[in-house]
């Protein structure tokens, strides 16, 4: 009858020897280019572990090009990304995974024919142990890491308070579901670094606050560092840390939400510059 | 397996029916809660355990005999099991509504003189921190689930788990603890306070409400032998807290019974965990089942045309013999054999899909339920009831005894309860349950229960020609016609209301000649009727001055004059003019409560002239009225409005005034 889980041990990737409040992912000098097209130039910055990180900009300022580029989906052509300590110029996607990288997308993008339940623990596919072969035959050791997997995923579900829509398929939701069910995959593969695309875009009010707190919680209770790409200011300024503001694939400001809103570059960008 | 005589064994509180149960039942379940995904079970032996645990747990904060405990969070296992923690050693548990915004909390914290709370997760602990300054008697808070409460300051905040692990250690440690404990329970007595329900309050301020536990075990039995409850039954416990009948249902009755109660995991899963747990006793207000059929008819407009036949041609033979069949009436052989089909095919599958499968007894209560929905439940098969009861009178006032259910009435005096109409039509009773008083409040306790233990109800109602109760309406507003005859408005009201296209009644006729009626419609049921008949209409005004639109509304009237005139009482009541008022009551004009109630007396006092038409004979009234818009600005409203006669049964057709001239 022992219900008490110690929320700490869904992290897996947690003890990786990088304290809390030291650099877990290194940006340096990073340009990205598609043909004559500069997406992203010369940008550095790095996000500690223990925080969430803000990257913003107005619209085509690189920021999604960025987070394509921390996750190995994109190789840039100049730089270096250090990721707890190890630097590469690029990793596959697949790297990044397997190394607690986890993301969610601006387009949501879950197997819409799937359940909620079977959604989340396809986020549990780069942890699994036993062959294609055991999992088959779902007997034994199989069986039980099985069990263990559908555990892990279940308590996502309690966390995100999704209990209701375990058993539907996600086309059938709501989109501010559908988003809670994206960040809940990314969840139980137990990133140590979670990457969000715009976890807020088109939700109310309502559903914006609740995205905050599951953000906010993610981050005090399992300790996960967060880098996320928001359009909506007021939300970036009371949840994160730390922001990086990026403009036509430059980087303009970075610092405390405080600095970077009294930044005069930041205001320009923002709010356009009068011509003389 | 268990000694009759066990069985018969009754204790004056819950406690020592707790000890009881673990010997008794020791094995069997007392309680589930789904968690993760998965029902986890207690028995009664571990269900001991872990209220004992608790109880011990709370003794080192402090806990004396007579302190007051707030209860507060969703239908937790381990906010039942503080009930029980609470009154064994002395306490006194005051479960508040979890939906309750902080000022309401506020008033009754302050008002029971807590000591300590209960509360379920970081949502009500913030809520109890944010009044702890206008609460000063407040010392401790309890809370059971950890999320988000980590970095809180925890001086004077404790979790429920590491409570428990004390309690734990104490037992393990020696026997002195344990001793003491039983010691504590032992000395509890029937005569105690057990609980203070504070009522959820429509008019002014929450009061107290104190029950002893006497009352409480005493109605519970009588309860359980009303419905043959026994161990077997299983329940789901959905309920606020604390409202009466959840506590009496799923706490008094379970531990007096024996019978396990199951949790929900979340308040949206209801639908799907009850459909596992398939109660055998089953409470909810009308509600409840208005929304489980709409959604029900709602996928049968979407399922094949087979099925649609199928479910259509079965359902209306359902109506014709399912009540008599559930009432052991006599029914045709080929009849029966239908029904048995229906059963099989379409009903079964019904029941099932709604978790009532297995559901022995039902009830609904707490607002009148419409008689086609009530009698659609047990056209299936569903042995529904209604009862009428009043936390004052831990739940049971009237009830409808298996087999002689009608659907305007309330039911039988309940065993052990006598009841009474005062001579202004108000509902009195005695009983066991009766309350001790309002806490704190000597004033309404006067005003409510006389010397020799009678309970006002505040409702006005009147016994049929074989003893049920049937509730007519709060006896405030119950007045008389010049003639002398009782008028009920909101009797008459709900008759009208429970059509689908009538949103809202306001009746007049006390101190008038004759009832008369304003009829406001139902915009998406009326409208939904206009598109299916392509009436073409440009505003509500204009639908609701439709010739076809009063021609429907004549009809209904017409049909509830008709039911009026079968009962003595009534008759008189019999509605000779109406009007479809031309603007939806509104809560933004002060004309309904913001819990859409009729505020009669704005109403009269805004409608004045076309109160008057209905009087005087005219037949057209042009009127001007004010209304406001969601924006707060305000515009004006001029529309012609028809009344129109109806026909009356039984009565002189010319109302009195005209008679008498």
């Amino acid at each position: 009858m022992n219900r008490a889980v110690n929320p700490r041990d869904l992290n897996v990737h947690h003890d990786d020897g990088v304290a809390k409040g030291d650099v877990l992912l290194e940006v340096k000098d990073v340009s990205l280019r598609f043909g004559g097209v500069k997406a992203i130039t010369k940008i550095s910055f790095d996000v500690r572990k223990g925080e969430i990180r803000a990257i913003i900009g107005p619209n085509g300022a690189g920021k999604t090009s960025m987070l394509n580029v921390i996750n190995g989906f994109y190789t840039p052509q100049e730089g270096t990304i250090t990721f707890r300590g190890v630097e590469r110029r690029a990793m596959r996607t697949t790297d990044a995974a397997r190394q607690g990288i986890a993301r969610t997308f601006q387009n949501i993008a879950l197997f819409k024919g799937m359940t909620t339940l079977d959604n989340i623990m396809t986020g549990r596919i780069t942890l699994q142990k036993s062959n294609i072969f055991a999992q088959a035959i779902w007997r034994g050791p199989a069986l039980r890491e099985e069990l263990e997997h559908r555990h892990r995923v279940e308590e996502i579900i309690d966390f995100l308070e999704i209990q209701h829509i375990r058993k539907v398929p996600v086309g059938r939701l709501p989109y501010g579901l559908q988003k809670r069910v994206e960040l809940g995959r990314a969840l139980a593969a137990e990133p140590a670094l979670l990457l969000l695309d715009e976890p807020m875009a088109g939700m109310n009010l309502e559903e914006k606050e609740d995205m905050s707190r599951f953000i906010l919680d993610v981050n005090s209770q399992f300790g996960t560092t967060i880098a996320l790409i928001e359009h909506d200011m007021g939300v970036v300024m009371d949840i994160s840390d730390r922001v990086v503001v990026l403009d036509y694939g430059r980087k303009i400001g970075d610092g405390s939400p405080d600095e970077v809103s009294k930044n005069q570059d930041v205001i320009d960008a923002y709010l356009g510059v009068p011509h003389e | 397996m268990v000694a009759a005589a066990d069985a018969d064994r009754t204790l004056d509180t819950f406690p020592k029916y707790l000890l009881l149960n673990a010997d008794r039942y020791g094995n069997r379940p007392a309680m589930r809660h789904k968690d993760y995904g998965i029902w986890q079970s207690w028995t009664w032996a571990q269900q001991l355990a872990e209220v004992r645990a608790f109880a011990l747990g709370l003794e080192t904060l402090g806990l004396a005999r007579g302190d007051k405990v707030a209860v507060v969070g969703a239908n937790r296992p381990r906010l039942y099991w503080s009930f029980a923690a609470i009154q064994s050693l002395g306490g006194v548990p005051v479960p508040v509504y979890a939906d309750s915004v902080a000022e309401e909390m506020a008033y009754v914290l302050d008002h029971a003189e807590v000591k300590f709370a209960v509360a379920q997760d970081q949502e009500q602990v913030d809520k109890l921190l944010s009044v702890s300054d206008s609460v000063p008697s407040l010392m401790h808070i309890v809370y059971d689930e950890p999320r988000g409460l980590r970095d809180y300051d925890h001086t004077h905040l404790h979790s429920y788990g590491e409570l428990r692990e004390t309690g734990l250690a104490a037992v393990s440690a020696s026997s002195d603890a344990l001793k003491r404990w039983e010691a504590s329970l032992a000395a509890g007595t029937g005569d105690d306070l057990g609980i203070i329900l504070y009522t959820s309050g429509t008019t002014g301020r929450p009061k107290g409400v104190m029950l002893s536990n006497d009352n409480l075990v005493k109605s519970a039995l009588h309860g359980n032998a009303f419905d043959n409850l026994g161990v077997d039954e299983t329940t789901i416990a959905y309920l606020p807290l604390a409202w009466v009948g959840d506590h009496v249902f799923s706490y008094s009755q379970s531990y007096t019974a024996g019978y396990c109660v199951s949790c929900p995991e979340s308040p949206e899963t209801v639908t799907e965990d009850r459909r596992e747990i398939a109660p055998t006793y089953f409470f909810a207000p009308p509600r409840v089942f208005e929304g489980l059929l709409t959604a029900i008819m709602v996928r049968m407009e979407d399922a094949g045309p087979l099925k649609k036949r199928m479910f259509d041609y079965f359902i209306a033979h359902a109506r014709k013999v399912g009540e008599p069949i559930l009432n052991g009436e006599s029914v045709g052989f080929w009849d029966r054999v239908k029904y048995g089909l229906g059963d099989l095919m379409v009903f079964g599958p019904l029941k099932n899909r709604m978790g009532l499968s297995r559901m022995r007894v039902g009830y609904t209560a707490g607002e009148a339920i419409g008689p086609e929905l009530f009698r659609f439940y047990r056209a299936l098969g569903l042995n529904l009831k209604q009862l009428y009861g009043q936390t004052e009178a831990c739940v049971y006032i009237t009830a409808q005894p298996d087999g002689k259910i009608r659907a305007d009435t309330v039911g039988l005096p309940s065993p052990g309860v006598d009841v009474k109409i005062a001579d202004n039509g108000e509902v009195l009773y005695r009983s066991d349950g009766v309350f001790i008083g309002y806490y704190k409040n000597e004033e309404a306790t006067r005003a409510t229960k006389t010397e020799d233990g009678w309970v006002h109800t505040g409702d006005a109602g009147l016994f049929d020609a074989e003893g049920h109760l049937k509730i007519i309406d709060r006896a405030k507003d119950v007045g008389k016609l010049r003639s002398g005859a009782l008028f009920a408005p909101k009797y008459i009201e709900n008759k009208l209301k429970f059509y689908p296209d009538v949103k809202e009644v306001v009746a007049f006729g006390d101190g008038r000649d004759f009832c008369a009626v304003f009829i406001n419609i139902d915009l998406e049921s009326v409208g939904s009727w206009a598109e299916r008949n392509n009436v073409s209409y440009g505003s509500y005004q204009e639908l609701a001055g439709h010739p076809d639109v009063y021609k429907t509304m004549a009809a209904h009237v017409d049909a509830v004059n008709r039911s009026l005139a079968e009962e003595e009482l009534m008759a008189a009541s019999q509605i000779r003019r109406f009007l479809v008022l031309h603007k939806e009551l509104d809560a933004d004009d002060g004309e309904l409560t913001r819990t859409q109630k009729v505020r009669r007396s704005f109403i009269s006092e805004r409608y004045g002239e076309l109160i008057e038409a209905l009087y005087d004979g005219t037949s057209e009234k042009r009127v001007e009225t004010e209304v406001t818009f969601e924006d707060g600005r305000k515009g004006s409203l001029k529309a012609l409005v028809r009344i129109v006669d109806t026909h009356v049964y039984g009565l002189d057709p010319k109302p009195m005034r005209e008679a008498a001239e």
